[in-house]
């Protein structure tokens, strides 16, 4: 194996691990406003705690993320030199703003965790939340632009290996970008709400009955209906975009040869040696409806695409995995509210709280199969059209050391994550803070 | 002046910025752990961790913005660099990684580990050692030409070079005679006597060492780079005017005004990094690449400073905040609140 190969393994290594913090970093504001704008509203105070304890263990996500993130900007350096002196002169623009916008939030975020007594009026502590959220959006569409660019570049002409005529604006707003920015947005603000629900649930599941956990079922499943939903039409939207403007991934993720009208959609299977599909589950029409909203719609197939510009073929799977997740979640969260409201008493089986846990982990292998998937299905090309992931990366021989060391480093740092969050919060149960919190009440109103 | 120059001007004072809030941290740590093996440790802890507390997320940024801005302003530095430079600044990166990391676990979660404030103290040490490769590399000198036209460090001449060391022995000294310094101040402000006295002390220990290898780094780059040598002396006025402010910071410190001498002590290294940045004009790395050469177009090079002033605009108020709050709060110095 050579750096190139390397290079590749460390990136998507770099970026597997920080996207987890990345999407939680980008969700869990959200979540934290909704439930300290209830606590206020309502006046209760399990909402109120919810949003510290959430926040208590958001600042850690964070840190994480912020390393995480410092690592492969800098690696995005180390490996991909060429790649960067050559985009760098289109997209630095929002490679800097996100940055800004990274700083303008943790500066809030700061001030939100050290103030919670702080203010005399509550709502002024409530108010640093919004640059929280802004900053964390702001920053998630950044870097996202940067990528849709990576799939779809324009605004440059390049003549004779000489860039001209540059307009970072129109770089940035490629024709990826709508779609890539609006479906990371939502899947990961549908993430996160899967992942505190699974925590509510577990806390069920142990047999605690307190309120408190029941609330936080409630609010989070809501929140992660609503963005579930909003992430499937989104995806949609983004397999009409692919159709359009990146079609040998579309077919490289659908096993889609020919050419076609009334294309099937293949779900699973296994390809042979001469790209026959087997035992695969195939949906009459629906390609062609997923592309065209019309059952008799024309999609590209693989074979009218020069084979040495094909995907590879795995992403197929990727594809189903990020699909097949992101159908249950809707459908399970949908039928979970239907139950609360109807009062039937399924969810509150053990079998359906297991489920419940499961949806946390099952939404953050979405979130890693949908990335792989739009990653990997870029190859050869590191810019699309215009460089391949070859040319773009390193000749040092070292990387395979490199790779090595950050493999045993991520594994220190999930590792350490999970067992400091964990304890926190089993040394500070719920029922202790509740205590705490009532008795300072009552010590002010004396 | 050209816009070339004003791009560099930008990103020296995200390394200044960098250079000095980083320095503060990083001996922080180093205090914070050493004082555990000389058993006072009791003295410095609350000081030390109520600084820290607020502000560890904003040293980082400070390094993320130089070398954001960095490609934005020159990307061809990030061939050169980025090839060169993958095994240094990986290390820095995983010990960046493990700081950052490992002070959240510690501060936010599980509380007083020994193992914790270990690593914080030796990383500390560490990341500035590492760190400084980048600067000794843009010398000049250390890189070779593969027969099959790569370009790589040369780790030998590196790591057998006085010079190189010399800069390395720099960088610790600097980062403990800094943060001794601010963290003096610190302590007077809140009121903490004891924490006064003994960082008062580490700032005399610090300061010589700092005189002694800034003035080694010059005699020896007579030997490793004459045409800088002679750049340096060139300036030798503005070296003078650093050397000053030195001795001006002493002279408060000893008469008791410490928010003027970590002034002075900033303006010192202030007057010495900017020299020191004027003096290897045009060179970003000698003799590869200059300033001119390696510069982005011009349609990037006006949006990126458009956003620059616009984000310091969001930006400073912001942290006008944060330093009314935490930093120079009586309250929450004294009492944590
Ligand atoms: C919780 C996570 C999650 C879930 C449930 C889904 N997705 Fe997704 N998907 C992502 C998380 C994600 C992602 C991680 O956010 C990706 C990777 C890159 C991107 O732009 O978004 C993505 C990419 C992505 C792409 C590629 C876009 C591109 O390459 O430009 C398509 C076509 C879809 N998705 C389609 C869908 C469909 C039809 C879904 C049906 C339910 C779906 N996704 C559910
Ligand atoms: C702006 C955002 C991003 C940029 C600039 C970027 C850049 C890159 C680069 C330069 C490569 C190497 C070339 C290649 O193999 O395709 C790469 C590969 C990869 N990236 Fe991204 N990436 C971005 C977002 C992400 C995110 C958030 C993930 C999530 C985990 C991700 C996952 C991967 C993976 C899995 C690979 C390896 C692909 C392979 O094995 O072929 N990327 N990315
Ligand atoms: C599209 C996928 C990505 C998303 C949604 C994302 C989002 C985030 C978020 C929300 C944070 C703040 C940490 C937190 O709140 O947990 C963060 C940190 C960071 N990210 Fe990412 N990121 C992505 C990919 C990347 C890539 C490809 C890079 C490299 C260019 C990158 C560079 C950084 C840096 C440098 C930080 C630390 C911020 C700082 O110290 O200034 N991110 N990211």
């Amino acid at each position: 194996m050579d750096s190139v190969e390397f290079s590749r393994y460390l990136t998507m290594l770099t970026l597997s691990v920080h996207v987890i913090f990345a999407t939680l970093g980008v969700g869990v504001p959200i979540m934290i406003t909704i439930a300290h704008w209830l606590g206020l509203k309502r006046n209760d105070e399990h909402y109120i705690l919810l949003a510290k304890r959430w926040t208590r263990g958001y600042v850690i996500t964070v840190a994480v993320g912020v390393v995480t993130g410092t690592a492969i900007a800098l690696q995005l350096a180390l490996l991909w030199p060429r790649f960067m002196e050559f985009a760098g002169q289109l997209v630095a623009l929002p490679l800097f703003m996100e940055t800004f916008a990274f700083f303008f939030e943790a500066i809030f975020l700061g001030i939100y965790l050290y103030t919670w007594d702080r203010f005399k009026n509550p709502w002024r502590h409530f108010y640093l939340l919004i640059p929280v959220v802004l900053g964390s959006g702001m920053s998630a569409f950044f870097i996202t632009t940067v990528n849709a660019f990576m799939n779809t570049p324009q605004g440059f002409t390049l003549v004779d290996g000489v860039l001209t005529n540059i307009q970072p604006l129109v770089a940035m707003f490629n024709p990826a970008t709508p779609t890539k920015v609006a479906h990371v947005l939502t899947s990961a603000y549908m993430t996160t709400a899967f992942v505190l629900a699974s925590i509510a649930a577990y806390h069920l599941l142990k047999g605690n009955r307190h309120e408190y956990h029941r609330k936080a079922l409630a609010l989070t499943m809501k929140v992660a209906l609503i963005f579930s939903i909003a992430t499937a039409l989104v995806g949609d939207l983004s397999g009409k975009f692919l159709a359009e403007y990146q079609p040998e991934k579309l077919a490289a993720a659908e096993w889609h040869f020919e050419t076609e009208g009334e294309a099937p959609l293949v779900l699973y299977g296994v390809l042979t040696e001469t790209n026959e599909v087997k035992y695969a589950i195939r949906i009459p029409y629906a390609l062609s409806i997923l592309v065209h909203s019309n059952p008799f719609g024309e999609v590209t197939g693989l074979n009218d695409i020069p084979e040495e510009y094909h995907p590879p073929l795995v992403i197929h799977y990727f594809f189903d995995i990020m699909v097949t997740i992101g159908i249950w979640l809707t459908v399970f969260s949908l039928f979970y509210w239907i139950a609360l409201w109807r009062g039937w008493s399924v969810i509150k089986t053990k079998l359906f709280r297991i489920l419940l846990v499961a949806s946390g982990p099952l939404a953050m292998i979405a979130i890693e199969a949908g990335w792989w998937f739009t990653e990997v299905g870029r190859q050869p090309w590191i810019m699309r059209g215009f460089m391949s992931t070859a040319e773009g990366a390193t000749d040092s021989p070292y990387v395979w050391a490199m790779f090595i060391a950050f493999a045993f480093l991520y594994m220190i740092l999930l590792i350490g994550t999970v067992v400091v969050l964990t304890r926190m919060f089993k040394r500070n149960p719920v029922e202790k803070e509740l205590e705490k919190l009532s008795d300072e009440q009552r010590s002010v109103a004396k | 002046m050209s816009i070339e120059v004003l791009g560099i001007s930008v990103l020296w004072l995200f390394l200044f910025g960098y250079v000095i809030v980083a320095s503060i941290d990083f001996g922080a740590g180093f205090f914070n752990a050493s004082t555990i093996i000389t058993k006072k440790h009791h003295i410095v802890n609350t000081v030390i961790q109520r600084y820290l507390s607020p502000v560890w997320e904003i040293t980082n940024v400070f390094l993320v913005f130089f070398f954001v801005g960095m490609i934005g302003f020159f990307p061809q530095t990030a061939y050169y660099f980025g090839t060169v430079l993958l095994i240094p600044i990986s290390i820095s990166i995983i010990l960046l990684v493990l700081r950052g990391s490992y002070y959240a676990f510690s501060t936010y979660g599980t509380k007083g580990h020994f193992g914790y404030t270990l690593m914080y103290g030796v990383t500390g040490v560490l990341i500035p050692a590492s760190l400084s490769t980048a600067l000794i590399v843009s010398q000049g000198g250390f890189i070779v030409e593969t027969a099959s036209g790569r370009i790589d460090l040369d780790y030998m001449a590196l790591l057998t070079s006085p010079f190189a060391w010399s800069i390395v022995a720099l960088s610790l000294v600097s980062v403990l005679f800094i943060s001794a310094s601010f963290l003096a101040y610190y302590s007077s402000v809140a009121e903490d006597w004891d924490a006064l006295k003994l960082f008062k002390k580490y700032t005399w220990i610090w300061s010589f060492p700092t005189m002694f290898t800034a003035l080694g780094i010059i005699i020896e780059m007579k030997w490793h780079n004459p045409a800088h040598f002679e750049g340096l002396l060139a300036l030798w006025w503005l070296f003078a005017l650093s050397f000053a402010c030195f001795v001006v910071s002493l002279w408060l410190l000893k008469t008791k005004r410490y928010g003027w001498s970590f002034i002075f002590v900033v303006l010192q290294f202030a007057i010495a990094f900017y020299a020191y940045g004027v003096s290897r004009y045009p060179y970003l790395l000698y003799p590869y690449l200059t300033i001119y050469d390696s510069f982005t177009n011009q349609t990037m090079a006006y949006a990126l400073i458009i956003v620059f002033v616009l984000g310091l605009m969001l930006l400073i108020p912001s942290l006008y905040l944060v330093f009314k709050l935490f930093i120079m709060n009586k309250p929450y110095i004294k009492k944590g609140k």
